[in-house]
């Protein structure tokens, strides 16, 4: 016993060393899992509530780019309606207003209030939180095309991770042909990201470009990510593709998040397969 | 003025500082400094360690809340923590009777560049190898840990050019 307490006595400066070096290490570990990461991140309320006074200030700097996503956004949008319209009207029926009852998908806006892009795990903070329904594993767009997928959420904040990070993948597809393969990041430039895993005989051309591909509960189908800028010839086993994206990564101000209501429904249905 | 007050108001400026406003910087779009490692170099040398070795932690784990990075700052913090009072024994020759009146402005700007360069480039790499948290990418890591260090330093000498009074 006396020597035990020598030991603890002579050594206490390196133990107590060791037990905050495994408290870093631990934090560290669960911070790259993405279905573990608990507890250090900037979505509580001290980190979160700073940030976003600090964003109240300099989101003036952005005001001009920001009004002319929308205006892009806005007339892209009316002239999808035209498309749409017309066709109805001219029918001399009813129409049931499918998208009505059925709807699979919410669209809430958000803002970004730290915004991170040069690390190899980027992460970005939200102003909206569970109070807000925002909860974890929903897709997070802009008008320009996906941003990445939220992880955690405290009551007013959320963080999101991007897909400027390691562990992302996310499914995604050509436009104009149906093969689609797994969107990630090899964290070199923070404007390029790679699709690997498409099939051989896709047809590719540089300038081609790459959305969504609705195949998981997250993302809806459809939404952009960019255009191919690289594609690498050879015979490497994951047929990679380098796909420059439509976001500017760095400069980011408001966005969606899309909560997917079928998201239990699907879940359920593929967990029986287990 | 007393000195814990001092170094309480070190902490918290030097947080701020970073998280708001040195964070943001990206130079070249990677290069950042990590100016708030100057709280290790400036805390008081004291034969009971536990307290700095816990602030230390504190500050890296905090910057680490901001920066969304798990606990990288945390580690790399608490390491040239640790390390710090071998260094001090090699390059200023103080043994433990020295400590309570040991100070960086007394010394001799050749033996407080070796010390604090000594510690700022454990530190980044430490940083930047957790960061990239892989075996790729090596001479990327290397190079980040020499330029950021390079704008850390010459932050630091420029401030403690700055704020020490002439006398």
């Amino acid at each position: 016993m006396q020597q035990f307490i020598y030991f603890f006595q002579k050594f206490k400066y390196f133990l107590f060393f060791l037990l905050l070096q495994f408290i870093a290490l631990a934090i560290t570990f669960n911070n790259l899992n993405f279905h573990k990461n608990k507890f250090v991140n900037s979505a509580n309320t001290l980190s979160g509530g700073l940030y976003s006074r600090a964003t109240n200030i300099s989101e003036y700097w952005n005001l001009k780019s920001e009004n002319k996503l929308l205006a892009d956004e806005n007339s892209r949008l009316k002239n999808l309606l035209k498309k749409n319209i017309t066709p109805y009207l001219s029918k001399d029926s009813t129409v049931i207003d499918s998208i009505k009852y059925h709807q699979k998908f919410t669209f809430s806006t958000a803002k970004i209030i730290n915004n991170n892009y040069a690390n190899k795990f980027n992460f970005l903070t939200i102003n909206k939180g569970t109070n807000s329904g925002i909860k974890r594993e929903m897709a997070v767009i802009n008008s320009r095309g996906i941003i990445g997928i939220t992880d955690n959420s405290s009551r007013s904040y959320a963080r999101v991770q991007s897909i400027l990070n390691r562990n992302s993948k996310i499914n995604a597809r050509l436009k104009n042909s149906n093969y689609f393969g797994t969107l990630g990041w090899d964290g070199k430039a923070y404007n390029t990201v790679q699709l690997s895993d498409l099939p051989r005989q896709a047809p590719l051309k540089i300038g081609d470009t790459i959305e969504t591909g609705g195949k998981s509960t997250i993302f809806p189908e459809g939404i952009f990510i960019g255009t191919i800028s690289k594609i690498n010839k050879g015979n490497s086993a994951d047929n990679k593709v380098d796909v420059a994206l439509f976001n500017d990564m760095s400069n980011l101000g408001f966005i969606y998040v899309i909560k997917n209501y079928h998201k239990e429904e699907i879940k359920s249905i593929e967990a029986q397969n287990e | 003025m007393n000195k814990p007050f001092n170094m309480a108001t070190l902490f918290i400026i030097l947080l701020f500082l970073q998280v708001f406003v040195l964070n943001n910087i990206l130079f070249l779009d990677s290069i950042n400094p990590y100016l708030y490692i100057v709280f290790v170099f400036l805390y008081p040398l004291k034969t009971n360690r536990i307290p700095f070795l816990f602030y230390s932690f504190s500050l890296g784990i905090l910057v680490d809340f901001f920066s969304d990075s798990g606990g990288i700052h945390a580690f790399s913090t608490l390491s040239i923590a640790y390390i710090r009072l071998f260094f001090v024994r090699i390059y200023f020759r103080k043994i433990e009777a020295d400590f309570s009146f040991f100070k960086l402005k007394s010394e001799s700007f050749g033996k407080v560049f070796n010390y604090t360069v000594t510690l700022t480039i454990i530190h980044h790499l430490i940083l930047f190898s957790f960061a990239n948290f892989s075996f790729q990418n090596l001479s990327n890591v290397l190079l980040n840990t020499l330029f950021s260090s390079f704008f850390t330093l010459t932050l630091y000498f420029l401030g403690t050019y700055i704020f020490t009074k002439s006398e």
